[in-house]
């Protein structure tokens, strides 16, 4: 078995602490949790992969921590977000704009929608660093267009000049990965930051992360891939429909997974093959959050339901080593 | 069943060109073109699904829809059982048509909201007058085929996750029994459990329809899993060409190599990294000579002059200099 090094193990203390963090959102069709009580911790200097598909809540939860739900149809109903001894969701709004783009910056998933289309990349770029650092414009630029150079965007001092739409997917995203790690925060939440991107284009983008990254800044990197967290993660949280249905260390998860939609999912993900086949999918699909089965969320595409599955809701039981899993069977 | 068809191949690619004119100035003059599709040579055989892989603005997609003509190219042929489809004139276009079809990447956008599953499976049958009664038979029929509920036929594209969205078009795909059927991207917009399910879909399909895929993709993991044959494009060309077990145990141009390089995989751990530098050239000025030699890592003084000649071995083909006189 090839064991991976997670940085950061012997680094025990806690960053980012979300204790029963229920969301909530109103639509016209009724009133539905988006987020379920769910808890995490992510430690100094790790890099943690929230894993799930479609709908179930990885970008609530991490939006949930910039404060960023939309309102009013959203709600964070219950839990702390705790960064560095603070609970985020107890700070009033002018405390709350000190922690966006300052302590937690995020990278998100289209660069193009992200940033402003009317503005040029330099005067979007220094924004932020005037606002928090309490420099000037001119030393602001310069930072900027130093990290511009970083992220090996070619002519740096020009491209300061341009709009947006001017620069392709790939440097667009690098733009973004340079305002967000400009700051030097501590946490950074990356939501798929390379969905939109090409695979080699990403595979320099996570070089990239990785080379740039403060010694500590810690990164939430939101995905749906299992390769990318492979790659990039030290620990993994495994989401199913609003809920954490597994959690660990790469190796334990990878290696040792226990919950019947971790297994699914590593096993149903079209691998490098040198041989067409037929794989092996996980029945059935995401049920829409108004028609969640009783019980277990999973049960009905579980191929290993059982009667307590119909009637009670698992809670995620410790199995050592920070390995997690919320299932029956364990 | 003919002996003559099964040695042919259904469809045969000659140097097809589809170029895009880029106007400028009030007269609207042709000021260049983007090369979208560059002189591209291929075929394919019943039953046999080409995987055509490449990254986004490479012509793969341009490519699939100048087969069913709703791209006008600017050069060469496209024979389909033995007809250049490029001489046809419309009625003609229209029979061919039906041998060919088409699954689109977001089913969402593809199906239209205001017809019933129940019309939209069907629309094909009606048109080409094949059927004129019986279309709820027809319809569920073809449901049962792709794994869904026979009984909701009746309701709308809305109305299902995007997994049965998609059984739905390749339902729809179905119904007037194509020989060949272009699959652009279909499972790029799902939910990674429910690709795999589409995957099988279109494999057991193949196997009893007998039918022939052109299975266009940026995700060579995912045509490694359905693909005989792979042909992987860089800015409107071919590069390398061949089966795919060999294409993907033993790459040989650096784009597919770092290509396959690029793919995170679970449970793998890369001794050696190859991280791509730069981006791709624009399809409307790509560099001379090699269209690859700005980005590769094992470049010569030739790739920046001379474009590579196809060195063909056994049933690979790879375009580039360092294989020059192979096979």
């Amino acid at each position: 078995m090839i064991q991976k090094n997670s940085p950061g193990l012997n680094n025990e203390k806690k960053l980012l602490e979300i204790d029963k963090l229920t969301v909530s959102f109103e639509t016209d069709e009724g009133v539905f949790k988006a987020v379920d009580d769910v808890s995490f911790h992510v430690k100094n200097n790790e890099i943690v992969g929230l894993i799930g598909e479609s709908g179930c809540g990885k970008s609530v939860t991490a939006l949930s921590i910039l404060r960023l739900i939309p309102s009013p149809a959203g709600r964070i109903e219950k839990g702390r977000i705790i960064l560095g001894g603070k609970d985020l969701l107890k700070l009033d709004i002018r405390e709350m704009k000190q922690i966006r783009g300052n302590a937690v910056s995020m990278i998100f998933q289209e660069p193009a929608a992200a940033l402003s289309p009317l503005h040029k990349i330099g005067r979007q770029m220094i924004e932020g660093l005037m606002l928090h650092k309490n420099i000037s414009k001119k030393t602001a630029w310069n930072i900027a267009e130093n990290w511009l150079k970083k992220v090996s965007i070619p002519d740096a001092g020009e491209r300061m000049y341009s709009y947006p739409y001017q620069l392709s997917g790939g440097m667009q995203q690098r733009v973004m990965i340079a305002m967000a790690l400009m700051p030097a925060p501590d946490l950074v939440i990356a939501d798929e930051p390379t969905t939109a991107l090409d695979v080699t284009t990403q595979a320099q983008i996570f070089e990239l992360i990785k080379e740039l990254r403060q010694s500590h800044t810690s990164i939430l990197l939101i995905t749906h891939d299992m390769g990318i967290i492979w790659e990039m993660c030290g620990r993994v949280i495994v989401m199913y429909a609003s809920r954490i249905a597994e959690e660990g260390n790469i190796n334990d998860i990878f290696f040792k997974p226990v919950h019947p939609y971790t297994r699914g999912l590593l096993k149903s993900v079209p691998k490098l093959s040198t041989e067409a086949g037929r794989l092996m999918p996980i029945p059935g699909f995401v049920p829409s959050p108004f028609n969640y089965p009783s019980g277990c969320y999973f049960r009905d595409r579980c191929p290993q339901a059982f009667d307590r599955c119909k009637k009670e809701k698992p809670q995620l039981v410790d199995l050592g080593n920070g390995h997690k899993a919320a299932c029956f069977l364990v | 069943m003919n002996k003559q068809l099964i040695k042919q191949p259904i469809l045969e690619i000659r140097n097809l060109k589809t170029w895009f004119p880029i106007k400028r100035g009030i007269m609207a003059r042709t000021a260049g073109y983007v090369k979208a599709v560059d002189g591209i040579s291929m075929h394919l055989y019943k039953g046999e699904t080409l995987g055509l892989v490449g990254e986004s603005g490479c012509g793969k997609t341009t490519l699939g829809r100048t087969l069913l003509r709703l791209e006008k190219p600017q050069k060469g042929k496209i024979l389909f059982l033995g007809k250049n489809l490029l001489d046809l004139k419309r009625k003609k276009l229209q029979e061919m048509r039906k041998r060919i079809q088409m699954i689109f990447q977001d089913p969402l956008t593809s199906l239209n909201p205001r017809m019933n599953v129940l019309d939209i499976v069907t629309e094909g049958l009606v048109e080409y007058k094949i059927i004129k009664k019986n279309k709820e038979d027809h319809a569920k029929r073809l449901m049962k085929e792709v794994g869904l509920d026979e009984n909701s036929i009746y309701r709308y594209p809305h109305e299902f996750s995007g997994g049965q969205r998609q059984r739905i078009s390749i339902a729809r795909s179905i119904s007037l029994k194509p020989d060949l059927l272009i699959c652009d991207e279909p499972v790029s917009a799902l939910d990674v459990s429910v690709q795999a399910q589409i995957i099988n879909l279109l494999l057991d399909l193949r196997d009893s329809y007998n039918l022939s895929y052109i299975f266009i993709s940026h995700d060579i993991s995912i045509v490694s899993n359905i693909a005989n044959r792979i042909a992987v494009m860089y800015l409107g060309k071919i590069v390398e060409q061949g089966p795919a077990s060999d294409v993907i145990n033993n790459p040989m141009h650096p784009y597919t190599k770092a290509l396959i390089n690029a793919v995170p995989t679970p449970g793998i751990y890369k001794k050696k990294k190859i991280v791509l530098k730069g981006e791709t050239p624009s399809p409307s000025s790509p560099p001379p000579g090699c269209h690859f030699h700005t980005r590769c890592s094992e470049v010569m003084d030739i790739c920046r002059k001379t474009a590579p000649q196809e060195s063909k071995s056994g049933m690979r083909q790879v375009w580039c200099h360092l294989y020059k006189g192979i096979g």
